[in-house]
């Protein structure tokens, strides 16, 4: 069905044209039993004039029989599908309808409201870009209206319009209007609703569904059909971070070997160095094919074959992305969890979990918290029911790449099977690595029982024989820009002079090579720090000083690499008010906060504990980098690293 | 393209090779249902887009009632053979060789012998798992409903309360032995949808779509194609020439023609805007009762 123009029947080349340029736009609707979803469903359809004259008899004929509507005409009989449902006048299962205007194609998803049937509306939701939730003026904001908004927030939808339907059967009510509106407000205040708009409407009568309302001239808004028309949607898409989950590969011929698969998000163009997670080989794009053509950039949600310039293992399940903008690789993640089934979850269960083009084994480890839809507290629970959500910890049997469903639905979102039934038991949305195996990856032991480490033929005391010194490791922390990575190469060619060996590990060389696939959260601070560390003691055993200067803004953390070296780490605090920080930063990272809103940066979006019990604080906006060497010379010969004797003799100190 | 748009077409395309995809990734014994309609043709279409440069990675069916249009038989095997894709055509034996017609038996059992037993025939013959079909949930009331993966058990049956919830687009391809999966990959298209893709991609469609002078008879109130001489007359009825074209094809007895000057596509897509009336009208098989398009899926009727 679609809207009618004049152009049909006068000029209907220039017609189809125009067709060929529409937007598509999924919304769902939502709300308590009764509140009128069907009815308003209907009513739009019938007022944009979709409806077939024979789909209106039959509608006319079935209003008679079921007599809900006296008199009248029962437009939700247009929607309700099946048998059962129309029998009992309720829907129960998610009812897709479709229909357009000049500008939009519009697909609907119809959601049910009884509480029992809340996966379906979880289910409808996940492909909307828009919610309509509706409100009976008559009962106000209820426990189904909070549940169905938190659902849909949940599952990632930008856009809410309340409408606030059957304003006929309260006098057309500013004041109730009104007093729904503050108490809807209350509630999903704590909710992260990008656009949030109210409408009073009557779907019955009609009321500001297609048409304005002239019983609600209090109203100033537009009705619902024109929000429709007018929301922007098209920048909620990712096209930063490119992502390519491997479908299929087609091999038709010796000559041609492509990957299939859906652009998730991003931009890939011909030529770009891509990485293959989780075997983390790398190539470049040699071209990407369609049956139409090939194109020299593919975006989302192109269905497209890529061919690339080396011959690597790719297989269905791996994610192509790029070289330098990296998802998540891990084993273990947070995700909300929506349970869907009869049976409970049980932790520590085996179930199949879907991501993407992946399926592997994996169980859920734990139930951190089972969040109580009517008032969003967090409640504890051993096991999660039908229609329970709970944010929990994910343990799969492999390392996938994901990123955070807030940021990537595609490569964010996963579903749970059951391996018995092969139902679909459950829904996730990735939150992020766990946070306990993050800083838990410190503790963790190697996964090969088979590997032992073996003693070097070269014994400590003869290396520091050779090199006249103890190895340390000294970890400089601080703001970005208070100087650590300064005075750390001042340090570095200072001890070089003395004829001491030492060399620097910081942000720029880790991030550059062993933490490349780390982004800034703190998992991947704590993870970079560990690797740091890892690398530290492998130096500090062939004898080295090692000067690492990174901003460690974790107090935990920090804590854990301590235990890790043990006495031989020696910790700085790099201190300077923020302010100077921010003059003397040459990064850009604080003009950028400001600018683009980031969010990690330390001390000023992100948290940055002061360390508790440093070895030594250099006050850098009171010491000069000079100062601040000789502070750190002096530590380490009054830990004994080596004795200054030569040194001095030759004038350094 | 610089402001990374897709037109809702291009969308819809891009979902359906997905899907297209996954299938032929996840499954060992896929098909494509091929009923040589309009859908069918999109749907074949979009299955070589999905799969070029290689073939397709699985055969074509027809399930085969006898009473097709004659010039339906003649495109499908002309254009498999020019695609040259794999066909597999079923007939119901134990149906033909029980004289089962619609003229004879009437359309309700010449439709569950030849087409619904055809099929699960066919279904259990070459054990296929995974079933592509041409179904769009805007056809019908009890299809609005219909996963994209629609499972059925071992007796291909459908279970419409039971279905499981299907997320983003991540499909549940979990089954066990005997039992399928209907694959729906133009799920989310409309009839205009497949009319302007058919233009715009130039896509072959049997010429019974467009108006032409073809000899007529009526029955039960709609217009009936003579052809061919299984057709009963009545003593002295001469079937009237008129100009006429299809909005759907099946079988020849069973399917309505509408009086139409549309001989090309932007002209039936002109008629089809304008029309008054929707697509499934002309079909006699969904008027017996109301809900019975959902009576008859539940047996396994695609």
């Amino acid at each position: 069905m679609s809207h009618k123009s004049d152009l049909i029947a006068t000029n209907i080349d220039e017609y189809l044209k125009q067709q060929e340029h529409k937007e598509l736009l999924r919304f769902l609707t939502c709300g308590s039993v009764d509140d009128g979803k069907s009815t308003l469903i209907g009513r739009l359809l019938h007022d944009s004039k979709l409806i077939y004259e024979d789909q209106l008899e039959a509608v006319k004929a079935d209003s008679v029989k079921s007599g809900t509507v006296e008199g009248g005409m029962d437009l939700a009989l247009l929607v309700d599908g099946l048998q059962a449902e129309r029998e009992q006048g309720i829907t129960i299962d998610v009812a897709y309808r479709y229909f357009s205007t000049a500008k939009r194609k519009y697909i609907i998803a119809d959601t049910p409201g009884h509480e029992q049937y809340t996966r379906n509306m979880a289910t409808g939701a996940s492909n909307c870009d828009l919610a309509i939730i509706l409100v009976d003026a008559r009962n106000g904001v209820l426990t189904q209206t909070k549940r169905h908004t938190f659902i849909a927030t949940l599952l990632g939808i930008k856009h809410v319009i309340v409408a606030i339907n059957k304003m006929d059967l309260v006098d057309y009510s500013e004041e109730v209007y009104q007093k729904i509106k503050s108490d809807y407000e209350a509630f999903s205040v704590k909710l992260d609703i990008h656009d949030l708009r109210y409408l009073p409407l009557s779907a019955l009568i009609g009321d500001n569904v297609v048409n304005e309302s002239e019983k609600m001239p209090w109203y100033q808004g537009a009705p619902l059909m024109s929000m429709l028309e007018n929301i922007q949607i098209s920048s909620d898409r990712n096209l930063d971070d490119f992502r390519f989950p491997v479908q299929y590969v087609n091999r038709p011929n010796p000559d041609f070997r492509g990957y299939c698969g859906t652009v998730a998000s991003g931009i890939v163009k011909k030529g770009d160095n891509i990485l293959v997670l989780p075997s983390r080989k790398t190539s470049r794009v040699k071209s990407i094919f369609t049956y139409d053509g090939e194109l020299e950039e593919a975006f989302p949600p192109q269905a497209i074959t890529l061919t690339l310039t080396d011959e690597i293992d790719i297989s269905r399940g791996d994610m192509l992305v790029n070289v330098d903008n990296l998802p998540a690789l891990s084993d273990k993640f947070d995700a909300h969890v929506v349970w869907m089934s009869e049976q409970p979850l049980l932790p520590g269960k085996q179930y199949i979990i879907k991501q993407a083009t992946r399926k592997i084994t994996g169980n859920i480890s734990t139930i951190r918290y089972k969040i109580n839809v009517n008032t969003l507290e967090q409640e504890s629970t051993p096991v999660l029911k039908l229609n329970e959500i709970a944010r929990c910890e994910v343990s799969v049997s492999q390392s996938i790449a994901f990123d955070p469903y807030k940021t990537n639905r595609q490569t964010g979102s996963f579903i749970i099977i059951d391996r018995m039934t092969n139902f679909t038991v459950g829904a996730g949305m990735i939150i992020g690595a766990s946070s306990k195996t993050a800083v838990g990856s410190w503790d963790e032991v190697s996964r090969s029982d088979l590997l032992s480490s073996t003693d070097s033929r070269v014994s400590a005391a003869e290396r520091q024989a050779r090199f006249g010194q103890i190895p340390r490791v000294l970890l400089l922390t601080g703001l970005t820009g208070s100087g650590k990575s300064t005075i750390a190469y001042a340090l570095e060619r200072r001890l070089f002079d003395m004829g001491r060996a030492a060399t620097v590990l910081d942000g720029q060389n880790m991030r550059l090579g062993p933490s490349r696939d780390l982004g800034f959260d703190a998992d991947a601070r704590s993870e970079n720090l560990r690797r740091t560390i890892e690398i530290a003691k492998l130096m500090n055993r062939a004898g080295l000083i090692v000067i690492c200067a990174f901003v460690a803004p974790s107090e935990e953390v920090r804590q854990k690499a301590k235990e890790s070296v043990g006495n031989d780490l020696l910790l700085v605090h790099v201190n300077a008010p923020l302010e100077i920080c921010q003059e003397r930063d040459q990064s850009g990272v604080y003009q950028a906060v400001e600018k683009e809103g980031l969010d990690t940066i330390p001390g000023v979006s992100y948290p940055y504990d002061v360390p508790k019990n440093p070895d030594i604080v250099l006050q850098t906006d009171k010491l000069s980098v000079e100062e601040s060497v000789n502070s750190l010379i002096a530590l380490l010969v009054e830990k004994d690293t080596f004795d200054l004797g030569v040194s001095a003799s030759l004038g350094y100190l | 393209m610089t402001d990374y748009h897709l037109t809702h077409l291009k969308q819809l395309e891009a979902e359906s090779i997905h899907i297209l995809r996954e299938v032929a990734a996840e499954f060992d014994k896929p098909v494509m249902l091929y009923s040589v309609g309009k859908d069918s043709s999109v749907m074949l279409h979009l299955a070589m887009k999905a799969f070029a440069p290689g073939k397709l990675p699985f055969p074509l069916m027809h399930v085969d009632t006898t009473w097709k249009f004659k010039e339906m038989i003649k495109f499908r095997d002309e254009y498999t053979k020019k695609l040259g894709v794999d066909l597999i055509v079923y007939i119901n034996q134990e149906g033909v060789d029980a004289g089962i017609g619609p003229f004879t038996h009437g359309s309700a059992k010449h439709t569950d012998v030849m087409k619904t037993q055809g099929l699960k025939q066919a279904l259990d013959k070459y054990e296929f798992n995974a079933v592509f079909g041409g179904a769009r949930r805007d056809e019908e009331k009890s299809r609005a409903k219909e996963r994209v993966y629609s499972f059925r058990d071992k007796n291909h049956r459908w279970d419409p309360k039971n279905q499981r919830p299907e997320l983003w687009n991540i499909y549940n391809s979990e089954l066990n032995k005997g039992e399928e999966i209907r694959v729906f990959p133009l799920s989310n298209w409309t009839e205009l949808d497949i009319w302007q893709y058919i233009h715009l991609e130039g896509i072959p469609i049997v010429s019974l779509y467009l108006a032409a002078e073809r000899p007529i008879v009526w029955r039960d109130g709609i217009m009936v194609l003579v052809d061919d001489d299984r057709l009963p007359l009545e003593p002295g009825e001469e079937p009237e020439m008129k100009m006429v074209r299809f909005r759907t094809l099946g079988c020849y007895p069973l399917t309505g023609a509408v009086e139409s000057k549309a001989t090309t596509l932007p002209e039936v897509i002109q008629e089809m805007l304008l029309a008054t009336t929707s697509e499934r009208q002309g079909r006699l098989i969904d008027s017996d009762s109301s809900g019975s398009m959902e009576k008859k899926k539940i047996e396994g009727y695609f």
